[in-house]
């Protein structure tokens, strides 16, 4: 039996509709998108033996969230990177189910800092904490320094930047949900106010109330819950920092966790019909593309000019909910949407303006921190077929 | 213009030998990077650990203060939850000449002078707050 053909699979995925919610807790957020995943797939509460978390769920670790669902599991993980979390605890669960320590693993992610307009973590314990936040190091800042040197080095444009956003927007406008659903251009973008020099307010994700939550399952299992269910091929992840004062800010991990991913899944980027690239800002994007292989490294601002991410055509149609950029990016972490729409894109279940046609393989990345100090990058390649 | 960022906390310099020199002698309007003994590396920021080659013995060694801008960012919007008040600052990456890249404030009056590649040397003072942070001037 090769190895291949024992991949788990992710049988069931929800991202929930709302994104402003005022009135529920972070704890109940976690609970509806669980039951929606678990629902998506025909398992309950009681068929869960493993569960995986980020910071963002309420108590410590998993321990809270494992009793609130009244879960009894064998095998939990709080791995906490930021928005790439759910995207490693999808691989962390696959590796889990091969090694015997669960069957049928539940993700869930939530957050509300849109209603309670909470500000992101600052980290007081971090070594690294008095030589950076003092100086009023935010996170868009930490990726404007690296969109800065991009620019600096490769001749990449503003205007090439807002392409990533006006991609998203085209495609958001076909998801009733998606916070913004209006196209913009070029031009809109490159109006929008400064936000930190060279990103614009309309090169930033949204902030957004809400959450999703996948389910990774034993093939076998998988096979008894019907036809929608998709693979997970390959998974690669790893943490990318200033290296001891010789920062790089124009790569980012996902030079190191992509080819872990493909090698692991038998494809190549060419392979890829659609990808899930993580956008807190455009810039995020512009990196990742190329460190994934999609096209030269330097050359992002060619390849999304020429509507290089637009689907249903384009030659990498991405983000085709509307991303982070337009649709969502629950409690300020994108992470579990770029599965659940990667899933989406390989059940046929897109909204069909940009459905790809015929979608076997499909790729979704997740970046953790700032990509102005240390970051984490992690890639999940998943495919219709096992 | 407001040109650094207002009223920050004090930040909380430890007084052992990791980090407690480089505050003292910042006070002091020095600056003094920690170079590892068995691989010559300057490294950034101090720290217990050479990051390079994983040794735990170091020195001390006078910086020129002196670089060049490697990147840099305007920091037009408000929220970030150390920062208080208004009015933009410059965040960048400064090249030290001894090696390392170093995140540090740029104190301008006029943001259209900062660029990559652009001269700076480091500045003291406090500039209405007592908070010890790196800061850069154009040359």
């Amino acid at each position: 039996m090769t190895k291949v053909a024992r991949r788990p699979m992710v049988a069931g995925v929800y991202e929930h509709p709302e994104r402003r919610i005022p009135n529920k807790s972070v704890a109940r957020i976690h609970a509806e998108v669980a039951l929606g995943a678990l629902a998506d797939c025909g398992l309950g509460v009681k068929d869960v033996d493993g569960y995986f978390c980020g910071g963002d769920a309420p108590g410590m670790g998993p321990l809270s969230m494992i009793e609130y669902l009244g879960l009894d599991v064998s095998h939990f993980d709080s791995t906490e990177i930021g928005g790439a979390s759910p995207l490693s605890h999808v691989g962390h669960a696959v590796t889990a189910i091969m090694a015997g320590k669960c069957d049928v693993a539940l993700v869930t992610v939530a957050g509300l800092p849109r209603s309670q307009r909470s500000a992101a973590p600052v980290h007081r314990n971090a070594p690294e904490h008095d030589f950076e936040s003092t100086l009023g190091a935010s996170t868009p800042s930490l990726y404007a320094l690296a969109a800065q040197r991009h620019m600096h080095e490769y001749g990449t444009t503003s205007e090439q930047l807002a392409e990533i956003k006006v991609a998203a927007s085209l495609h958001a406008q076909h998801n009733p949900h998606a916070l913004l659903k209006k196209p913009v251009s070029v031009e809109e973008v490159i109006d929008s106010p400064l936000v930190a020099d060279p990103l614009h307010r309309l090169d930033c994700c949204v902030v957004t109330d809400g959450g999703g939550a996948v389910v990774v399952v034993r093939q076998e299992i998988a096979h008894a819950l019907g036809d929608r269910c998709v693979a997970v091929l390959g998974h690669g992840e790893t943490s990318k920092h200033s290296n001891n004062g010789r920062i790089d800010l124009t790569h980012t991990g996902a030079m190191f966790s992509g080819p872990r991913a493909f090698e692991e899944a038998g494809v190549r980027p060419q392979n890829i019909d659609y990808a899930s690239i993580y956008d807190s800002f455009t810039i995020t994007v512009l990196e990742t593309i190329e460190d994934l292989g999609f096209c030269d490294k330097g050359d992002g601002g060619r390849f999304v000019a020429e509507g290089g991410l637009r689907a249903p055509d384009g030659i990498l149609p991405f983000n085709t909910d509307g991303g982070g950029l337009c649709n969502n990016h629950p409690g300020n972490r994108g992470g579990v949407t770029k599965i659940i729409e990667a899933v989406r894109q390989l059940r046929g279940e897109a909204y069909p303006a940009v459905q790809v046609p015929n979608c076997q393989v499909a790729l979704a990345h997740g970046t953790g921190g700032w990509l102005g100090t240390r970051s984490a990058s992690t890639t999940v390649i998943l495919g219709r077929e096992g | 213009m407001t040109t650094a960022p207002p009223g920050r906390p004090a930040n909380a310099a430890s007084g052992d030998g990791e980090t407690g020199p480089f505050w003292e002698a910042l006070s002091d309007g020095r600056l003094i990077l920690k170079r590892c003994v068995g691989c010559r590396n300057v490294g950034w920021y101090p720290r217990f650990v050479c990051g390079v080659c994983a040794g735990t013995t170091w020195e001390w060694v006078e910086a020129s203060g002196r670089g060049t801008i490697y990147s840099h960012t305007i920091v037009r919007h408000q929220g970030h939850p150390l920062i208080e008040g208004s009015g933009a600052y410059c965040l960048a990456y400064v090249e030290l000449v001894e090696g390392p890249r170093v995140l540090a404030n740029v104190v301008v009056d006029d943001f259209d002078v900062v660029r990559i590649g652009r001269a700076v040397r480091m500045v003291f003072g406090t500039g209405g707050s007592d908070v010890r942070v790196l800061r850069f001037a154009p040359i």
